[in-house]
């Protein structure tokens, strides 16, 4: 990221989201809770459906973030709130997250990135942002 | 039922020590999208091990919180270093301050990542949202 100055737009980067996604992180991570596989359950607190674990949308901006840094290792700091549920249906299709991200800073301390995730046109993570090494 | 005020400030016992095989990095790294080298974890790999001390909490009987009440409402990472296989992690967390808001109780949580040496690796501060009955 040594080549970027403050007000760069990185380029935009798409990722398809299937309910077997959901599956696979839920085992990856340890996180079982059936809201992120079961409709029956997801409908019985009253979500709209299956949702995406919110670490798994922000896994999925981290991983734009390593594709703009060149690779893992360069985060210094990531986060973002969980604003809106990613629904996810089983139809074999899924649902597409877009990472867009913009450079706010370049210091010695770090390159400062604000991001944004959206699905359906709607942001899902609130004040996403990370900080990459210099 | 709100939860106890004491309970800021509190820190819980460190989890039992974790070991980072190359193998779960890949697993890992392929359930989001991508592939492990050998190098680095992917960034948001932390999780794995404070998810376990955030459970802790959340089943410890003292405490009161209903799984089924809470909501991750913010995640941050604070990394001194990236993860890599081979790293043997524990986490400790502390609840840094406890909010009623709007009927709920909004935990601010900060597990502190460290190796077999007690050397700091990562940060990982969560929000938790413990929703009232009815809410």
């Amino acid at each position: 990221m040594r080549s970027v100055a403050a007000g760069d737009e990185l380029p935009e980067q798409t990722f398809t989201v299937t309910r077997a996604d959901l599956v696979r992180y839920a085992g990856a991570s340890g996180d079982f809770n059936p809201i992120h596989w079961s409709d029956r359950v997801a409908a019985a607190v009253g979500l709209p459906g299956v949702i995406a674990h919110g670490m798994y949308t922000m896994a999925l901006a981290a991983r734009a973030v390593d594709t703009w840094a060149g690779g893992p290792g360069q985060v210094l700091e990531l986060g973002c709130k969980f604003t809106r549920p990613v629904v996810v249906p089983d139809d074999g299709t899924g649902v597409e997250v877009l990472v867009r991200g913009t450079v706010k800073g370049v210091t010695e301390d770090g390159v400062s990135l604000a991001l944004e995730v959206t699905c359906g046109g709607q942001k899902v993570l609130g004040m996403p942002r990370a900080v990459l090494r210099g | 039922m709100p939860l106890d005020a004491s309970l800021a400030g509190r820190t819980f016992p460190a989890t039992a020590p974790y070991d980072v095989s190359r193998e779960k990095l890949v697993e890992f790294a392929a359930a989001t999208g991508t592939s492990y080298d050998g190098g680095p974890a992917p960034a948001t790999f932390p999780i794995v091990v404070a998810f376990r001390a955030m459970t802790a909490l959340m089943q410890d009987p003292s405490v009161g919180i209903e799984l089924h009440r809470v909501v991750h409402g913010e995640q941050r990472f604070l990394y001194t270093r990236p993860v890599v296989a081979g790293d043997v992690l524990t986490a400790t967390l502390t609840v840094d301050s406890l909010r009623h808001l709007g009927g709920a109780d909004i935990l601010a949580t900060r597990s502190e990542i460290v190796d077999a040496e007690g050397r700091a690796v990562c940060t990982a501060l969560a929000t938790l949202v413990h929703r009232g009955e009815g809410s």
